[in-house]
């Protein structure tokens, strides 16, 4: 290019000329993103649709039966230990997924707002816990929350209680609670990040135009930061009914969550299309419920204006 | 109404204690219980003692299992950090139909639950007549490790300005070369990130590698044998604790090095100047 | 004032033809032809979103025509990528490699023709004496102020000796004093440099300052191409007369068209005689008078003047140097903008007060409506 412009023997221009398909904007980029793209295809989209045509068929001890049924789908939506299993755990999902949320958000809201200089520090603090081991952290609460465990103890010594209590270990609630907190840096961060996109100098107006900082976070704050809150919310809940580490090592029986019955059949119970056909349910019936959820966080919001 | 903003930000740093001590109670335990001569973690100790830990280099499968989460966690971090390069390359740079419906597909698994994306990916590789081994358990980290790498690396490739590379071409660079120069430098600090990112996102996986690995354990997978013996938990709780000290190291190691490369590449422009 | 010294040959440089760049059914250019000669300070003047950037990126290579030719030095430019162009460009964020020192930065494009390090060096050496940045070559690009990294850009473009330099909008993000420091340092470096600039600026002093020639583009499309002078003095439009600084216009009737002048019958001015724009284009009978703000002198006490319009004065601003006035004219719809330099006492005419002015028929300028 520079021998060119010092004045050399003109560019032979022959070789250099592309042609305008391959320079085009769009191939170049279907071409970078296709490895990703066809790797997502071959090992999400493919075998999600194997997961779905094997709802349809039946399993003869080790043979697959192609032949079209409902069948597995009759018993997953009606047999009263699926259902109840399903509903638990749609409960549970929920419930956590709120719960995350509202105890991950003045925390968010407090980093964003009130951390200063210490902002990278204090989001540092937050995600630490979360290099321990996923497994041993649900063993810690077990610890916690046991018969002869910490919290017990704790209160007994304190004399809130005089014996242990059962409460705590081997059902929902101490699922509830073990998930809370396994999720809270999943929630904290999405909320903090539309936090600090929150513009600040809009607070201030508001206050300007005679607002109390409790009607000011209502009115300016709350709803600007409402996109991070239902992305956290749908970022917990989506996942959390498919969780099967929890509910096996703190959920006792009254615990029990669906991931456990698509395990089993995947393991001892070796039927492999009810499984698949709990699983498509799971999907579809979660997905319901967080399409809901976020109905019901923009009605809410529409009726706070 | 001036008292509440007394009264507030009071209330708010207690609320934030509170929720450290809550976020921290379980990781304490861990290495409190580990030190106790008694099996059963409970107050008050009975005696403490380093044994465990002692143990814990002398136990076979363990070693086994911290080689293979390595392997499989070297890998599948860079074959993602890779994937997600090219992924997120495209999705800043270039516009082309059904961008943001390929996009939405790269990150589903971000919120699909994990046993069933686990046991989707069972079914097809047992159909396609595959051997389980600790590939299959790569192929499946990499899956839920892209979603994470390319916001990292999208972020990374937006954080810089656009005309740096056209500069580049101006100059006389090639395509690659452009790449090579500017683009790579200009992205390392997000480059590191998510390498470390799908490390650790890998190395804790449990769900997808139990249900896709062959004979071979990763860690998770050992821990979780452990846990159904009660008189091997303060061993686990040891194996805990030091995961969580080298966790720490590793991530500030990473940490130092990325705002380092942050630091280099920082660009103002001459609109800001 | 700018030397303006005619150092430029009548080769043509950029050959520009018929260019049209839509999106859709949007033309962001329509149909625009230039031709830029060698050695030339040329400016693309006009407001965002007239065109000029898509222009100069489609010189550089950043972007393609829909339609018509771009040549450089005779060599069309189709299909030839930016990277290849005997072009090189200043960007208007100046884009320096923040991961790169400033030898590094202008040592960039060098690196490809692989010259031995004892030439490289030296040239590296020439281009930052040349933009006055000897001595800061081991300074990170992240610790320059905003000058010296246009500066850096400068040299890291000129080090390449590229036949045709493009410059986009090189001076908007600096403060007003180091812009003017700016331009008369560009055009003192073309004029050293001796190669063939072209500028994208939507600051019409700016134009006026440095160029040789100025293209004024207002959507899309090129208004007038002239020496900055003529433009000044002579807009073929009202749109380019507004553009560059103020004008006062007034509503004309053509009452006879010559060769070379018009004689306009105007209210408020009376009969007039203007030159006629070389562009001209009638348009029935009905014409635009312009005379700028400067051209109207006060006339104190008992002054008089050949030709003169007398009114009232109803507002006054006081800008330091100099003062505007608008003044009332019976007959005239809309009030004149008058401006005058303050030695002699125009911040101190008193509101209200009948005022005369007088102004040079050479100013008149007539437009086509």
């Amino acid at each position: 290019m520079t021998a060119a412009a010092e004045g050399s023997p003109p560019l032979r221009v022959a070789g250099l000329r592309r042609s305008p398909l391959l320079q085009s904007e769009a191939v170049q980029g279907f071409a970078l993103i296709s490895p990703t793209f066809v790797y997502a295809l071959i090992l999400l989209v493919l075998p999600i649709l194997v997961v779905i045509a094997h709802s349809f068929w039946t399993q003869d001890y080790l043979t697959i039966d192609h032949t079209f049924t409902l069948e597995n789908y009759r018993i997953a939506l009606t047999e009263p230990i699926y259902r109840d299993l399903l509903w638990r755990s749609l409960y549970i999902s929920l419930t956590v997924s709120l719960l995350t949320v509202a105890l991950a958000y003045p925390i968010a809201y407090f980093i964003s707002f009130h951390g200063g200089r210490h902002k990278s520090l204090w989001l540092f603090l937050i995600t630490i816990p979360f290099w321990t081991s996923y497994l041993l952290r649900v063993m810690s609460w077990k610890v916690i929350l046991g018969y002869n465990g910490v919290l017990n103890s704790g209160l007994m010594g304190l004399g809130i209680i005089d014996e242990p209590s059962t409460a705590l270990l081997y059902n929902s609630t101490a699922v509830i609670i073990t998930l809370t907190h396994a999720w809270a840096a999943f929630a904290i961060l999405p909320i903090f990040v539309s936090l600090e996109k929150v513009d600040r100098t809009l607070v201030e107006a508001a206050t300007d135009l005679g607002d109390g900082p409790l009607r000011s976070f209502l009115r300016v704050t709350l709803p600007l930061s409402a996109p991070g809150v239902i992305s956290a919310a749908l970022i917990v809940m989506i996942p959390t009914v498919g969780d099967y580490v929890t509910p096996k090592l703190v959920g006792g029986k009254d615990g029990v969550m669906i991931a456990n019955a698509i395990q089993a059949q995947f393991g001892k119970a070796s039927n492999w299309p009810l499984g698949a056909a709990l699983s498509v349910t799971t999907m579809i019936i979660v997905s319901l419920m967080a399409g809901a959820t976020v109905l019901v966080f923009r009605a809410l919001q529409r009726l706070a204006r | 109404m001036t008292a509440i903003r007394r009264f507030l930000p009071g209330w708010l740093s207690s609320y934030a204690v509170l929720y450290l001590v809550f976020l921290y109670l379980p990781v304490i335990f861990l290495p409190i219980f580990s030190i106790n001569t008694a099996a059963t973690p409970k107050f008050p100790l009975s005696g403490v003692t380093l044994h465990w830990y002692e143990d814990l280099p002398r136990t076979p499968a363990l070693i086994d299992a911290t080689w293979n989460s390595l392997i499989v966690g070297v890998s599948a971090s860079t074959l993602s950090t890779v994937l997600g390069i090219l992924a997120a390359r495209s999705i800043t740079r270039y516009r082309y139909p059904g961008r943001r419906a390929i996009n939405g597909l790269i990150m589903a698994p971000l919120v699909l639950p994990e046993v069933i994306v686990a046991i989707s990916m069972l079914l097809v590789m047992l159909q396609l007549g595959l051997n389980l081994s600790l590939f299959t358990v790569v192929l499946g980290h990499v899956l839920v490790c892209i979603p994470y790498s390319m916001t990292v690396l999208t972020s990374g490739f937006e954080g810089f300005d656009r005309s740096l590379e056209e500069a580049s071409a101006d100059l006389g660079e090639s395509a690659f070369g452009t790449f090579r120069r500017v683009t790579l430098p200009m992205v390392a600090p997000a480059i590191i990130s998510s390498l470390l990112v799908c490390f650790t996102i890998s190395l804790d996986e449990f769900i997808i590698a139990f249900f896709l690995t062959g004979t071979e354990a990763t860690l998770p997978i050992y821990i979780w044998g452990q846990l159904r013996f009660a008189a091997k938990l303060p061993g686990v709780l040891a194996l805990g604790t030091l995961l969580l000290f080298a966790s720490f190291v590793l991530m500030t190691i990473a940490e130092i090095l990325r705002r380092r490369a942050a630091r280099r590449t920082q660009n103002e422009g001459g609109l800001y100047a | 004032m700018l030397e303006r010294v005619q150092s430029q040959s009548d080769r043509t440089m950029i050959e520009i033809r018929d260019v049209t760049r839509s999106y859709g059914s949007f033309k962001a250019l329509d149909s625009a032809s230039l031709a830029i000669r060698e050695g030339e300070f040329f400016s693309l003047l006009g407001p965002s979103g007239c065109g000029k950037t898509t222009l100069l990126r489609m010189i550089a290579g950043f972007d393609t025509p829909t339609s018509g030719s771009i040549a450089v030095d005779g060599q069309p430019m189709e299909g030839i990528p930016a990277n290849r162009r005997p072009t090189n460009m200043v960007f208007q964020s100046y884009a320096i490699f923040p991961h790169l020192n400033v030898e590094q930065n202008v040592a960039y494009g060098l690196k490809r023709l692989r010259l031995d390090a004892g030439e490289e060096k030296r040239r590296v050496e020439e281009a930052l004496a040349q933009v006055s940045l000897t001595g800061l070559g081991k300074r990170r690009a992240t610790e320059l102020s905003g000058g010296q990294r246009q500066r850096v850009a400068l040299a890291r473009a000129l080090v390449m000796r590229p036949k045709v330099l493009l410059l986009d909008e090189p001076l908007s993000a600096l403060d007003k004093k180091l812009r003017e420091q700016m331009q008369v340092e560009l055009r003192r470096l073309q004029q050293a440099v001796g190669i063939t600039f072209v500028l994208v600026t939507h600051d019409q002093y700016e134009a006026l300052a440095m160029s040789d020639r100025i293209a004024v583009m207002f959507g899309g499309k090129i208004a007038q191409v002239a020496s900055p002078k003529e433009i000044y003095q002579r807009p073929v439009n009202r749109q380019v007369a507004d553009f560059l600084g103020g004008m006062n216009f007034v509503k004309a009737e053509i009452v006879e068209e010559n060769g070379a002048s018009l004689v306009l019958d105007t209210l408020g001015f009376g009969r007039v005689k203007a030159e006629k724009p070389k562009a001209f284009v009638r348009n029935g009978g009905a014409a635009t008078l312009g005379i700028r703000p400067e051209r109207l002198r006060v006339l104190w006490d008992n002054a008089t003047a050949k030709f003169e319009v007398a009114g009232k004065v109803v507002e006054r601003h006081y800008f330091g140097e100099i003062t505007h006035l608008i003044v009332e004219i019976p007959g005239l719809e809309k009030p004149l903008s008058v401006t005058e330099t303050n030695d002699f006492g125009a911040d101190d005419i008193p509101v209200g007060a009948p005022i005369r002015l007088a102004y040079d028929p050479e100013a008149l300028v007539a437009m086509a409506d």
